[in-house]
């Protein structure tokens, strides 16, 4: 059992997301940087799709009551445990009664907490992640509070060392200003040129309304190509005919503010969508912070399949090091 | 000698001194205040994150304004021991 002396600014139990009912209307959820999330996972020896705990800004307060391994990845908040600074990225051991707490976030956005077991929820749909908007899964359908109380799974299925690390070549590092590789489309006929090279030339900053369900973004307004308002679509320019919205994709309501669509967003609707982020880049754009800057690369599909070989390459690698101690760091 | 401390904001989001548009700011620069007092609050994701003073002093100086938008980890106050 795991209490919640204090839950940090908005603490969730997430897995690897409630796929395969978005024709429905229900989105994923799930956690945000999925290469954090497995990394956690991998180092407590849990099965791949094991629920964790995903900490965004501020981390909770956790008093343990049993002995188990945990594992902290994602940006970098600093774990203590009873106060003592422990790494990130290593299987860690937690005796009952130690009280995990976290610095201030240096880097990133997101910190993965996995225990040994995972995080025992009831499943929904197949998934432990939270979706709060609706209200349903992980704990109780909503963010954690002070007081509740955890309980851990048995979700595990190989032992891991504490003291096992991930190697630093295969721990990624976030800035403030960063490059968010999107392919075109499915409505970008609807901006105009101008407006379309603007999109890809300037930084934008990530406004305070970005959360798991969108990011907002401010910078310029874009213009739409002028056109006669076909049926059944909306009257304002940015409006198409209703679509199903790719995870990822990037909206831009009457022109201001672009919207990048997240795990827990509305899965259509009729806005055009311009472009969508690549999916490794997901990850990337869970770790930036409210304030900071993103600017846009175009890659085509072929470049954006190659990039994500690229990432299960490093997921692979990961697993071999952790899991066949091919190169793994180990200082336990 | 009098020890200053400065107050940071642990997440981003934007900052505001008052508790509510039409009510009066929560510490005016100069004001005393004691360990645990709320100086400000910084607004993200739609929560309101209050910002307590950690020591007990004069609060010398706000570096941001009201409504401005914030880092996290930036520098807001300075605190004045006593």
């Amino acid at each position: 059992m795991i209490k919640v002396i204090n839950p940090g600014l908005q603490t969730t139990v997430q897995d690897h997301g409630r796929i395969g009912h978005y024709e429905v209307g229900m989105p994923p959820s799930g956690a945000m940087d999925k290469y954090s999330y497995l990394a956690s996972n991998l180092l407590v020896g849990n099965k791949d799709h094991a629920a964790v705990l995903e900490i965004t800004y501020m981390g909770p307060v956790l008093e343990f009551q049993q002995d188990v391994n945990v594992a902290i990845t994602g940006g970098e908040m600093p774990p203590k445990i009873n106060g003592q600074s422990v790494p990130m990225w290593e299987t860690l051991a937690i005796k009952a009664g130690d009280v995990l707490s976290f610095d201030f976030i240096k880097q990133g956005a997101r910190v993965y907490l996995a225990v040994a077991g995972g995080i025992d929820v009831p499943l929904i749909m197949e998934s432990r992640s939270t979706y709060t908007l609706c209200g349903i899964g992980g704990f109780e359908g909503r963010a954690l509070q002070a007081g509740d109380e955890l309980k851990i799974g048995g979700e595990n299925e190989s032992e891991i060392a504490v003291g096992t690390r991930i190697s630093d070549e295969l721990i990624p590092t976030f800035s403030k200003t960063n490059e968010i590789r999107v392919v075109l489309g499915l409505c970008s006929y609807r901006l105009t040129e101008e407006s379309k090279e603007r999109f890809f030339s300037i930084d934008w900053t990530v406004t305070p309304e970005a959360n798991r369900v969108g990011y907002r973004f401010k910078g310029e307004r874009l213009n739409f190509v002028e056109r006669e308002q076909p049926f059944g679509a909306g009257s304002n320019p940015s409006n198409v005919v209703d679509l199903g919205y790719p995870i990822g994709s990037i909206q831009v309501p009457d022109g201001v503010e672009p919207i990048a669509l997240l795990n827990d967003a509305v899965t259509g609707g009729g806005y055009a969508t311009i472009c969508t982020i690549i999916s490794t880049d997901l990850d990337k754009m869970a770790q930036i912070k409210t304030n900071e800057k993103v600017r846009f690369v175009a890659v085509d599909i072929h470049e954006a399949l190659e990039i994500r070989k690229e990432y299960q390459g490093k997921i692979n690698q990961m697993k071999q090091q952790v899991l066949g101690h091919k190169g793994g760091v180990k200082n336990g | 000698m009098a020890e200053q401390k400065t107050v940071l904001t642990p997440i981003p989001g934007v900052f505001y001194r008052k508790p509510a548009p039409d009510k009066d700011v929560y510490v005016k620069e100069g004001d005393a205040v004691k360990t645990g007092d709320v100086i400000a609050l910084v607004e993200v994701m739609k929560n309101f994150y209050e910002i307590k003073a950690e020591t007990e002093g004069v609060l010398a100086q706000f570096f941001v304004e009201d409504e401005d938008l914030l880092d996290a980890g930036q520098e807001i106050a300075v605190i004045i021991e006593q």
